[in-house]
């Protein structure tokens, strides 16, 4: 079933969006300094592993497995936890999870619940769905509150506000925040004791929380959420109702699967040996934590991606971002050029799958957002071959276009010219005309298309001869 | 030994002077180098821009022409990425891959295959070189450019900072997204700069053609080799810039 | 048209498009478990000492006989008031000079707030990644517990050290409620720079006793 929610509507494709993002000089400036900071620091957590490699094999095929037997294990999963007391929903799309969730909030009597940070209730815009139905969704983790504060949109998976330096946070603290201080600095402690103060009674009296789920056990049942602030712990163990929803792909088999994950994740995604909390609940436990669990269980465009044999890489992530933060690409254009929930190399080939839509111009565009430099790939803790994915998702792009475009038209030019070395020799005579355009050697302005090449650089003057024609006269 | 050298659409049209070099370089080392004629392209633009059925036509002729030799040698780590990544799922024959196990970027064929990594080269300027992101990541060519590099007489080898980092190349991307492109572009040409090198060299021209252009057009005053016409170079006939 | 159960067709329909995702040559997966389950470390004590300082997080390491004296000395230096502790804290934990409110009958959210500090200890510790894992067992309580207060005061026994995540997970039982504690509370929220003390207890203190 095709994704929905997963892209802003009205975001314009990659190119353009980019454009914009590249004149914001601030924006290049904090994403400069982030990217470069946790780069340096994922690679020292990684180099103290010398296994590294090994639970990189061992985290894509455990993934790999799943996929396999995703049937299998999501049953597993629903009977364990069903046995310990929790209840399981499943929703095909963002329109069945967002009801069953409102559902579930107006059950439980509330009108407002505390939320973790979660990819899939953002991927399917549960806050304007609850808000939409008078329930308000407080969002508790730090950078989340930042972005729901300033009325902004996020721009990478870990770090929503990633965007914004301090300066710019404390701002938004400033104006939106009742609790907050005149006096308030903008020294990152300061901050997030501001954070702490606003939430800490809404923690305290919440009754209803939604999370999402990094990793689900089939085995037993048992749900993970890995975070650092304690707002996750916070809302996984105070209110009286817990609703986790969790997209199909993130079961394991058992819990021993959990030592690799455990390992692969904190270390590639905020470059430390451990996270501050892991949280591993099972079902309902008498006397400590809520009473209540449900977990919904979300498919929204990934059985679609499951169908693609090469692309159902994409869904072994584990949401990690380290290749946002390698992204030559993404460093410079920040998030919200890839205008979807998911941005960055993995949101590149994840988005258009979810959507299921490779005609539409903006998902479109999003496989061709990189230049393929890998660094992805060498960075995925689960070894998405990010690059392969990219060019796979190209090829469907075009299908879906049918033939019918300029490009495909000088493609299909070009390769009637190099499939016969005759046309190509011709073609390259026919090319060497260009010396005529050629001052000092170097050529500075030529028509479009070739003017998106000469915009910045200048094209070589061709040589007199190619090599083929040195090659008879020498050695033929 | 029998090598063909595959010489690349590009270098062979806009580059001649990077083949001459490979094919002198390799024949000085004892190899007896052959240019089928009939090669044109490994089909990398078609692929990477989404056109994978032409792309599977240009591999099917590839496979055809260097099936019959000892090792194919291309001075492209890019080209020989798209080879050995891509060629085997294009190719409809399987018997036909023996040119895709045998297809060498020159620097692995060089300290791999004929070991050595003093080519005795003599290149008296400061260099700087950039690891091609497909010379690095998709095939690993690791440090054997380097190794030849700093034995090359006269050359003063300068590292270069990020050197890791993407040029914003990236084929078709260099078009269809060329502001990031000419963003990345621009860090690139400040690393270099930095070095005080006067020349940039690289495993793919395809790379060079855009830092290049990039240098050239701000008259940075670097000029960007390959590193095949660095390792041709000799006191006897040294390198000389194209005409 | 009104969906007569919305429930069992969500769920057929998942999973039957799970299955026509697959088709029916399932790839078969061979899981790959060369990687290290133990890792040579030395004195896994004191590397454990090292991993958790580094999250800025107090450590002390005391002899089994000397505990009762260093958590006195610790809640002393704090000048705490009131103090939290599971039901079955042991006694000789009990520092005196402190108010100690167990949570037995449980205690309100109210009560865990005004606490200074909260003692517990815990089920197992991961030298290598400075962790220490609680799981309600004994001497531990309920989640909340070493939650609300704004200190956490954990004693690990040498026993419960471990080397490394493989070995740890392998000594807990996952049906349990678990939550691994890594240093005090943080954030990379701002600038992917980590900063100490947001939402969870902003002062961790642990003492290792052998």
């Amino acid at each position: 079933m095709a994704g929905t929610g997963v892209t802003w509507l009205g975001t314009p494709a990659f190119p353009r969006a980019a454009r914009g993002a590249l004149a914001d000089t601030q924006l290049r400036r904090n994403l400069r300094k982030a990217t470069h900071t946790i780069r340096d620091k994922r690679a020292a957590a990684v180099a103290e592993l010398a296994d590294w490699e090994r639970l990189r094999r061992a985290g894509a095929a455990i993934k790999d497995s799943v996929l396999a037997n995703l049937d299998v294990h999501l049953e597993r999963l629903e009977a364990a936890v069903t046995a310990r007391g929790g209840v399981v929903h499943w929703a095909r799309d963002a329109d069945e999870a967002n009801a069953i969730i409102l559902r579930l909030v107006r059950a439980a009597g509330a009108d407002e619940v505390v939320k973790v940070k979660s990819m899939a209730t953002a991927e399917i815009g549960l806050n304007e769905a609850l808000a939409e139905g008078g329930v308000r969704a407080v969002e508790t983790d730090l950078a989340e509150l930042i972005v729901q504060l300033g009325r902004d949109r996020p721009s990478h998976i870990l770090v929503p506000a990633i965007h914004r330096n301090r300066a710019e946070i404390r701002e938004i603290f400033r104006r939106e925040m009742p609790s907050a201080s005149p006096g308030l600095t903008d020294d990152p402690r300061e901050l997030a004791d501001a954070a702490r103060h606003h939430l800490r009674l809404k923690f305290l009296s919440a009754r209803v929380a939604v999370s999402g789920a990094n990793f689900a056990v089939a085995d037993t049942g048992s749900v993970v959420v890995v975070e650092s602030e304690g707002n996750g712990r916070m809302c996984l163990t105070l209110p009286e109702t817990l609703i986790t929803v969790m997209g199909i792909e993130k079961v394991v088999p058992t819990w021993r699967d959990l030592e690799v994950f455990l390992q692969l994740l904190p270390r590639s995604s905020t470059a430390e040996r451990m996270n501050p909390y892991t949280s591993v609940w099972t079902g309902v436990t008498p006397g400590d934590g809520p009473r209540q669990f449900h977990l919904v269980l979300l498919d929204n465009g990934r059985t679609d991606t499951l169908a693609d044999e090469v692309g159902r890489q994409a869904l072994r992530c584990i949401r990690c971002s380290a290749c946002l933060n390698s992204c030559p690409v993404y460093e410079r254009t920040g998030g919200q050029a890839y205008g979807s929930v998911y941005p960055g190399p993995i949101g590149a080939i994840l988005t258009p799958q979810l959507l299921g839509d490779l005609s539409h111009p903006q998902p479109a565009s999003l496989p061709y957002a990189s230049s393929l430099c890998g660094a992805c790939f060498e960075v995925c803790p689960v070894r998405i071959d990010i690059p392969r994915v990219l060019v796979h998702l190209r090829s469907r792009v075009v299908d879906a276009r049918g033939g019918r475009s300029p490009e495909a038209a000088a493609m299909a030019a070009l390769a009637w010219i190099m499939r016969d070395p005759g046309r190509f020799e011709a073609a390259q005579r026919a090319g060497s005309l260009a010396r005529l355009l050629a001052r000092q050697g170097r050529i500075s302005r030529l028509p479009w298309p070739g003017s998106r090449w000469t915009s910045a650089r200048d094209v070589p003057a061709p040589p007199r001869e190619s090599f083929r024609a040195w090659w008879r006269r020498n050695r033929g | 030994m029998r090598v063909a050298l595959f010489a690349t659409c590009l270098t062979d049209t806009l580059f001649p002077g990077t083949a001459i070099a490979a094919t002198r370089l390799l024949e000085r080392l004892g190899c007896r180098v052959e240019f089928p004629l009939d090669q044109t392209c490994c089909g990398q633009m078609h692929l990477n821009t989404g056109y994978r059925e032409h792309a599977a036509d240009l591999a099917e002729r590839y496979a055809a022409i260097f099936a019959g030799y000892d090792a194919v040698v291309a001075p492209s780590g890019s080209c020989v990425a798209m080879v050995r990544e891509f060629h085997q799922d294009l190719v409809a024959s399987p018997s036909r891959n023996g040119a895709v196990r045998h297809t060498y970027e020159l620097s692995e064929f060089l300290v791999d295959v004929l070991g050595v990594t003093d080519v005795g080269a003599y290149f008296p300027h400061r260099v700087t070189y950039h690891p091609t992101c497909h010379s690095l990541r998709a095939i690993g060519v690791g440090d054997r450019p380097l190794r030849l590099l700093s034995s090359v007489r006269g050359l003063d080898l300068v590292a270069l900072p990020e050197a890791e980092t993407c040029c914003g190349f990236g084929g078709t991307f260099a078009v269809k997204n060329a502001d990031v492109s000419t963003a990345m572009l621009a860090d690139k040409m400040r690393c270099v700069a930095e070095t005080g090198a006067e020349v940039l060299t690289a495993g793919d021209n395809s790379c060079l053609m855009h830092i290049g252009g990039g240098l050239s057009r701000l008259r940075v005053g670097v000029r960007t080799v390959h590193l095949a016409e660095i390792l041709a170079s000799t006191e006897e006939e040294p390198w000389r810039a194209p005409a | 048209m009104v969906d007569p159960d919305p429930h069992a067709s969500a769920r057929s329909e998942v999973l039957g498009r799970i299955r026509a995702a697959i088709g029916p040559d399932r790839p078969r997966v061979q899981i790959p478990r060369d990687y290290d389950v133990r890792r040579e470390h030395g004195n896994v004590v004191e590397l454990l000492a090292r991993r958790i300082a580094d999250y800025r997080a107090v450590v002390r390491r005391v002899a089994a006989a000397d505990l009762p004296d260093a958590i006195g000395t610790l809640l002393a230096r704090r000048q705490v008031r009131i103090m939290l502790g599971p039901a079955d804290l042991p006694e000789e934990w009990r520092a005196p000079d402190v108010e100690w409110h167990l949570d037995d009958p449980p205690l309100t959210v109210e009560q865990l707030d005004r606490a200074d500090g909260v003692l517990t200890g815990c089920a197992v510790a991961i030298a290598e990644t400075g962790t220490i894992v609680l799981d309600a067992g004994a001497a531990q309580g309920r989640r909340a517990l070493t939650l609300v207060p704004d200190y956490h005061l954990c004693v690990v026994r040498a026993d419960q050290v471990v080397g490394s995540v493989p070995e740890a997970l392998a000594r807990l039982d996952p049906v349990r409620p678990l939550t691994f504690v890594s240093g005090p509370s943080a954030t990379s929220d701002i600038e992917l720079d980590r900063v100490e003390g947001v939402h969870g207890p902003r002062t961790l203190e642990v003492l290792v006793a052998s």
